[in-house]
């Protein structure tokens, strides 16, 4: 016995685990891109979401004012503070080429000379080479420059010279006079900027909100009116004796699995003919008819399983169809329309293909999921900020609603699948 | 802001409208057509019951007809004739379709999506669900499992794209792959392979809802069975492969079937991920290429996936015929 007791727990910490790696799979996507959607555009660019709440290495390219230039010896001389033009307190390097904008750090010079080189074939070239050495010990230079060209010593000649303090002090030395204001590269670390920086610009720049409203305009009533409809023919199908019925049960399941692709071409050749066009009536309409299926046959399950007592004493007590429908099962059916109603939220809210197909194809009218893939993903492609912000309004609504009404969509599927 | 004043009176004339149809229309039937006062009485109150599930059934039955059987014949009939629609070419389209490479490609990456996504997700869904069963926090992991659901396939698209980023800053794939000194990749232009990367969006996706379906089917698996196979030694692979498995069978084949046939109607994934490109496409992405250019060669493609769906759905009607 206790061989299998502590297999038991052998077992259950595999399982605890195997869950745990499970979740994490799934929900670290949507993590990553939930936190991208607080951060800092520049900063998602410079490290990876799992590293947002750790301080971020940033460049800057500062062009400093030009004032106070003086001579010292054969070198012009440029000195002042960086201050204020970097975010965060300490500088950790500089650089004079934006190619390595970080090549020194505080303490040390970053200089550019000209040397002479001898190339592989013995030919004398001069070129330019970019040393860093620590301020205090003076310049030394390297053997070779960056193609491996040996450096001939004592060719050296001074070119220029950067060297910043961690409070952002900077010397910079020049052969010749500094007339134009040099380029300092700083980089600096930059603690996590968390802000909702990006949702202020999706919704007041992109016309976002618009998108927002439109997928609320389409979503409310393409959930409502398709429920009450289906709700009297589910009635129908579940309470009332009539030749076919057992037909019409199997067509509405039929009917179910047909493809949504079928009906674009004719039904919008339809709605062009009887004048709805492209338009928000056209989309009701539509998500009215494609959501039908699903509902019908969603109420109808659950109507059947309503108790036939109920119903039936309340008609010997003289009640009509009508009153048993409206007074008995629709009250009782409220789990069976919760769960419905919330399919088909989530089903027009997230749409895109009918959305595509049967609204006008003008910025006006695009719903969220549209503007998202045909536009968003277009002209702010690489934008991840944004991209990212746009994403979770558009996912914040279903995602509440999933989790507040968790219950009755599970309620639902379970009503549809398992018999 | 006109649209929503648009949308509150549709609201209000939609519901108003089938709330007065409803009552209007029994009203009209109880006491004009067919009054229950005059001699006739019994006549007529049978004459009724025999109307009134039709007047019920009206609304649903119309806009069914109009909006999924007349598309099935019309959509035939319109993919018979050319771009235009003014000439009738017969199957012309079709032999185009057959005849062209990115057709093939298409219908090759849809089989691979029927036969990997359902597999997938049904596979993960009953691990998950027989694993959390236990757990003290079971409901919490399937509750985050299950969340996706919520979201609409080009938010998904969208959170999957950053995943598969190329720049190991954004994308966690290379980020991982850049640690191990790998260069990176972007998965979603690797022949053949992107396909799954894809694919997976949608496993992820639908993971959730088999999960929360066979868990149900795994709680309804009568005690006795489990414990009489732990009394003869089973362990718990074989009372979960040998026992359990066998017996939630029909639900395993439903979840499979209701995720295959939601397989074949996602255009959205490809839409948002690829555009179809780098040989991903798929027919519901590759019919929308041709949708508002040439419909005759769009309604042709949706032709060919009811042509696919056709024999699972005689299927299902069969079934559903049988409980009934």
């Amino acid at each position: 016995m206790d061989n299998i007791a502590g297999k038991r727990s052998a077992l259950t910490i595999v399982t605890h685990l195997s869950v745990l790696l499970l979740v994490i799979i799934w929900l670290v996507p949507t993590v990553g891109l939930f936190v991208s959607s607080f951060r800092d555009r520049e900063q998602i660019q410079e490290t990876g979401w799992w590293l947002a709440p750790f301080p971020v290495e940033q460049a800057y390219r500062v062009t400093p004012e030009l004032e106070g230039v003086t001579r010292e010896g054969d070198r012009w001389v440029l000195e002042g503070s960086l201050e204020g033009a970097y975010q965060g307190s300490a500088v950790a390097g500089f650089g004079i080429t934006s190619r390595d904008p970080g090549m020194g750090e505080p303490g040390e010079t970053v200089a550019r000379y000209s040397v002479d080189v001898e190339e592989e074939d013995g030919e004398i070239d001069d070129t330019r080479i970019e040393i860093t050495y620590p301020t205090e010990e003076g310049p030394s230079f390297p053997e070779s420059d960056e193609d491996g060209n040996r450096i001939i010593p004592d060719t050296e000649v001074f070119d220029r010279s950067l060297s910043v303090t961690e409070e952002g002090q900077f010397r910079w030395e020049d052969a010749d006079e500094i007339t134009r204001a040099p380029s300092i590269y700083v980089v600096a670390m930059s603690p996590p900027d968390f802000g909702l920086g990006n949702y202020r610009t999706i919704l007041s720049s992109d016309n976002m909100d618009r998108a927002f409203i439109n997928t609320l305009t389409v979503t409310i009533p393409a959930t409502v009116i398709p429920i009450l409809i289906a709700a009297f023919a589910a009635y129908a199908l579940a309470w009332m004796d009539f030749p076919g019925r057992s037909w019409l049960v199997a067509g509405v399941v039929g009917l179910l699995v047909v493809p949504l692709q079928l009906a674009l071409v004719p039904m919008l050749t339809l709605h062009n003919q009887i004048g709805v066009g492209q338009s928000f009536l056209g989309i009701w309409m539509a998500h009215t008819g494609f959501g039908l299926p699903l509902a019908v046959y969603l109420l109808r399950n659950y109507m059947v399983g309503l108790p036939r007592d109920i119903i039936e004493s309340a008609k010997v007590d003289g009640a009509t169809d009508f009153q048993v429908f409206t007074k008995i099962v629709l009250p009782l059916s409220f789990p069976a329309l919760a769960s419905f109603a919330i399919f088909q939220f989530l089903w027009t809210w997230n749409d895109l293909l009918v959305a595509k197909v049967f609204l006008p194809s003008n910025s006006e009218s695009w719903v969220m999921t549209v503007k998202i893939a045909d536009d968003l993903l277009g002209s702010r492609g690489g934008d991840w900020g944004i991209l990212a912000a746009a994403a979770f309004v558009s996912i914040a609504v279903p995602l509440g609603m999933f989790f507040a009404m968790q219950k009755y969509l599970v309620r639902g599927l379970l009503a549809g699948s398992v018999k | 802001m006109s649209p929503i004043i648009q949308g509150i009176l549709t609201i209000i004339i939609g519901v108003g409208g089938c709330i007065t149809y409803f009552y209007a229309s029994n009203w009209v039937l109880d006491h004009l057509i067919f009054p229950a006062r005059t001699d006739d009485r019994g006549r007529n109150i049978n004459r009724a019951t025999m109307v009134r599930p039709w007047l019920f059934l009206f609304p649903a039955i119309f806009a069914l007809g109009l909006y999924l059987v007349y598309p099935v014949v019309g959509s035939f009939y319109r993919s018979l004739f050319n771009r235009s629609g003014e000439e009738f070419i017969g199957l012309g389209n079709y032999y185009y379709l057959f005849a062209e490479d990115g057709f093939r490609v298409a219908v090759f990456n849809n089989f691979l999506w029927i036969l990997f996504v359902p597999a997938a997700a049904t596979f993960f869904g009953l691990i998950i669900a027989e694993l959390t069963d236990k757990l003290s926090w079971g409901n919490l992991a399937k509750s985050l499992i299950f969340m996706p659901m919520a979201i609409s396939f080009v938010g998904a698209s969208l959170i999957w794209k950053f995943v598969y980023a190329n720049d190991p800053d954004i994308g966690i794939i290379n980020a991982v792959r850049d640690s191990m000194g790998l260069s990176p990749i972007d998965v979603l232009q690797i022949p053949f392979w992107n396909n799954f990367f894809i694919m997976f969006i949608m496993v992820w996706m639908q993971t959730g809802f088999a999960m929360v379906i066979l868990s149900a089917a795994l709680r309804g698996i009568p005690e006795e069975t489990v414990e009489a196979s732990i009394l003869d030694g089973a362990n718990p692979f074989q009372i979960f492969f040998r026992i359990k498995v066998p017996q939630i069978r029909s639900t395993i084949i439903v979840v499979w079937t209701t995720i295959t046939f939601l397989t074949l109607k996602i255009f959205d994934i490809v839409y948002t991920m690829t555009g179809g490109n780098f040989d991903t496409e798929i027919l519901p992405s590759y019919m929308m290429d041709y949708m508002f250019r040439d419909d005759g060669r769009a309604t042709a493609v949706a032709f060919v996936i009811m042509l696919i769906v056709l024999p699972v759905m005689i299927w299902n009607i069969r079934q559903a015929q049988r409980e009934a």
